[in-house]
């Protein structure tokens, strides 16, 4: 496999692979980028509450945001000791990644169960919709990044994984710090920008 | 699960149907997209007869206007999603690694992955018939038409979810085709020497990339909308109906160059190839392409003028719509001194390529009178809209996807189709179109909406539309013929490799091509890379004979075929059944997929040597 990725011909001298996870992130930018721009629309339109003032909790998703941020240096990490031929160091630091990016997705569950008990629902107002679409398919593509992890993980356990296959871990590394990116996005746009809204009137129009 | 998913190993028969459902071959992939697409042509032109049956004659009955408003919509739908997008992907498939002198695609299980998925979102599409509860809400499905008050049976759920699933078929195969055109040209192809049909092909693969995910959240939203609860697109919720309108056509309008792009790549191959002489204006075609591909996403709220948005947004889109016109007006005369001066020879392949210029032109102009948005809200839901919109995707890309059926398909299977039944199709066909759609731009202008199922008499819009009918059975006829001409080439003379005298590196090999492509990757010598060659060999004294194998075609490693993408493409393809039927499904389906997942990625390649 390393022998037949390093002899490949290819145009640019770029490995096909990588292109394509490139191509690919740029296509999911406008996929968060339309998630966005309807949150961004219906921002302060919501008719009845709660609105993101009377939930939003910043101090505890700063606490997440922190979290998420931590995981993109374990992933650095890790593919780092794959280009080192660092077995151990290379399993170590895909699972720390992968943990803390489940500690982010277990803060995310515990803030759409509290934010449920308050009466934040899909269907009760726009502000809900838009929160819990965005919110939650940045976590779906989380969850599957953390998939990816372990995946990565049992089989750098069982040795597939060295400086010559280390382009497997660059991919994964690409997709997780590009969900990183975008969470810094949401971040800034939902809580520390957002949080603030109160109803429909209080938002100045234009 | 690993240990079942790891050790099977790849499949080895190249034989029979199981050959083909494994296959991971781009020209087998290409045939199979040709054959499905061509299937699904032939039911959205039943349903357009049922359109213009009902409409032949005034206070008609013959149906319903609730199966009425089904027809419109799936004839649209399946033109738009299930028939011109995977023709043009045949070709892509079938051409594009030859023209670029590659031996596949850059990922030949992806390529193969993304026909599964497109076929069985076709057909799940198509299951609504089964059951009766047919999209109805028009191909755009403006909310809040489509959401739950007033679409209370499954058929939207069925559009937006089998949309979703193509969609996921539409993006891979163009992440697919984007690094292939990028990172797998020959030596010497360089990009300014690529081929105007793989230029276009890139350009519509970046925005198939681009515009996919902005359908993708729309549609989600109204799958949210009609089965959670959710009120994105419903205003007494503070829902905006205006929302999915330009999510729509955000993703829209760039899918009308999806839509047209292929087609004038054809075009400028065929132009050339029977004018005999290099194409006039390479560059501006090229350059023409990209700033289509760019102002693109700058001229979508064309399509909403009479929604409302003020006269600044209406003022700024008329002005880039316009604009627009100037690339596409460029590349036209490019076109036309391209024949300039020409020997041109009129093959089949020739005329449907001149009838794509000459009815493009007419569907360019009604197009730039409908960028006006003053006389845009005279237009706006008549049939002068679809008068326009079958000027330019039947006389434009139908035509010129024709025009490469014609070319291209003595490549594809080493036989001619018949030069006489061509002439007669082109001719029925191009008669047949503008009996049909002609009239329709009157009928728009005299008020005729579009979308009614039926109109009384005392309008005087019944003689136009039975003209319009007429023109409906002489296509029919038409694409009896060329039908016939297909069954026919099966027993016609078998050609040599280069039939037409042809520029193309596609025309180097033999007809059809070996599993390999290319014996040895050629070196490009330019632009036309293949009349060089050829030139340099009458000079030389050295004939061109037919291709033969250089080396031996065992050393040679192609890819192996593959059982995961079919089977990965049943997983998704149960995710998205599920959805519509019991949730269970999906998890089942979800189950299935990353079981394709993982014996995807432990697929042992074939030969230790394998370069894929």
């Amino acid at each position: 496999m390393a022998h037949a990725v390093e002899h490949e011909y290819t145009t640019t001298g770029l490995n096909h692979r990588k292109m394509l996870m490139w191509v690919f992130l740029g296509s999911d930018c406008l996929f968060f980028g339309s998630l966005i721009a309807t949150y961004m629309v219906y921002r302060g339109q919501s008719l009845v509450g709660p609105y993101p003032i009377d939930i939003i909790d910043i101090p505890l998703t700063t606490i997440s945001t922190f979290v998420l941020l931590m995981s993109s240096f374990a992933m650095v990490r890790a593919l780092a000791a794959t280009q080192a031929d660092d077995k151990k160091g290379t399993v170590n630091w895909l699972l720390i990644t992968a943990g803390l990016g489940a500690i982010f997705i277990g803060f995310q569950i515990y803030e759409f169960n509290t934010f449920k008990n308050e009466g934040l629902t899909l269907g009760g107002n726009l502000f809900g919709a838009t929160f819990y679409t965005l919110t939650g398919f940045h976590g779906a593509h989380v969850t599957l990044g953390i998939v990816w992890l372990v995946a990565a993980a049992i089989l750098g356990a069982k040795g597939r994984l060295h400086s010559g296959t280390a382009l497997d871990v660059e991919l994964l590394g690409l997709y997780w710090h590009f969900v990183d990116i975008v969470w810094i996005v949401i971040f800034t746009l939902l809580y520390l920008i957002g949080g603030f809204d109160a109803g429909p009137t209080a938002i100045p129009s234009g | 699960m690993a240990a079942i998913t790891g050790v099977i190993p790849r499949p080895t028969s190249y034989a029979g149907i199981w050959g083909w459902m494994t296959t991971v071959d781009h020209k087998r992939i290409a045939i199979l997209y040709g054959v499905t697409a061509f299937i699904f042509m032939l039911i959205a032109g039943l349903e357009a007869g049922v359109i213009r049956m009902q409409l032949a004659s005034a206070d008609s009955n013959l149906v319903g206007p609730g199966r009425y408003n089904q027809m419109f919509t799936m004839h649209a739908t399946t033109m738009v999603f299930m028939v011109i997008m995977p023709l043009s992907v045949s070709f892509f498939n079938f051409v594009i690694p030859l023209a670029i002198g590659a031996r596949d695609v850059a990922f030949p299980r992806l390529n193969a992955l993304s026909y599964w998925i497109f076929l069985f979102g076709g057909i799940l599409m198509h299951m609504s018939f089964v059951v009766n509860q047919v999209p109805d809400a028009g191909w755009f499905s403006y909310a809040n038409l489509s959401d739950k008050p007033f679409s209370l049976d499954r058929g939207l759920d069925y559009w937006a979810i089998s949309l979703l699933v193509m969609g996921a078929s539409s993006v891979a195969g163009a992440l697919n085709f984007t690094v292939t055109i990028i990172n797998m040209r020959a030596p010497g192809m360089t990009l300014m020497r690529m081929p105007v049909f793989v230029w276009m092909t890139l350009i519509t693969s970046l925005l198939l990339v681009l515009a996919f995910p902005v359908i993708t959240v729309g549609l989600l939203e109204l799958v949210m909308d009609r089965n959670f609860g959710t009120h994105f697109f419903i205003p007494t919720e503070g829902g905006d109906p205006v929302l999915w309108q330009h999510l729509f056509w955000v993703f829209g309008h760039p899918e009308v160059y999806i839509l047209i792009l292929p087609a004038m790549g054809v075009v400028s191959e065929v132009l050339p190839t029977f004018s005999r002489k290099p194409l006039f204006g390479y560059p501006f075609i090229v350059f023409s392409g990209i700033v289509i591909g760019i102002m693109g996403w700058a001229v979508w709220s064309h399509h909403m003028f009479t929604v409302g948005l003020g006269p600044v947004a209406n003022s700024v889109f008329t002005i880039t719509t316009m604009l627009i016109a100037v690339p596409t007006g460029v590349k036209i005369f490019n076109w036309i001194g391209t024949l300039w001066k020409g020997s041109i020879e009129f093959t089949t392949a020739m005329m449907f390529a001149l009838g794509f210029v000459a009815l493009f032109i007419v569907g360019g102009l009604s197009g730039v009178s409908h960028a006006v948005s003053p006389s845009d809200f005279q237009q706006q839901d008549t049939y002068y809209i679809v008068a326009h919109i079958h000027y330019v995707l039947f006389g434009g890309s139908m035509f010129g996807l024709f025009a490469g059926a014609y070319y291209w398909w003595p490549k594809i299977t080493g036989r001619m189709l018949n030069e006489s039944l061509g002439r007669l199709h082109f001719w029925l066909t191009f008669i047949g179109m503008n009996l049909t759609f002609f009239p329709m731009h009157f009928l728009g202008l005299n008020g005729m909406p579009r979308r009614i199922y039926t109109y009384s008499s005392e309008f005087g819009w019944e003689n136009l539309n039975a003209l319009a009918s007429l023109g409906y059975i002489v296509l029919f006829i038409a694409f009896l013929v060329f039908i016939h001409n297909i069954m026919y080439s099966r027993r016609s003379r078998r050609v040599t490799h280069d039939p037409w005298d042809a520029p193309g590196v596609e025309w180097t090999i033999a007809s059809p091509p070996p599993p390999y492509n290319f014996a040895e990757i050629p070196q490009i010598q330019g632009r036309d890379h293949y009349w060089i060659v050829k030139e340099n060999a009458i000079a030389a004294g050295t004939p061109i004979t037919e291709p033969e194998a250089l080396v031996d075609p065992s050393s040679i490693h192609m890819p192996s075929p593959s059982y995961w993408p079919l089977f990965t493409a049943i997983g998704v393809a149960l995710i998205g059944g599920g959805l519509l039927s019991h949730y269970a499904l999906s998890f089942v389906g979800g189950i299935i997929t990353m079981m394709g997942v993982i014996g995807w990625g432990n697929e042992p390649v074939a030969a230790p040597s394998d370069h894929h």
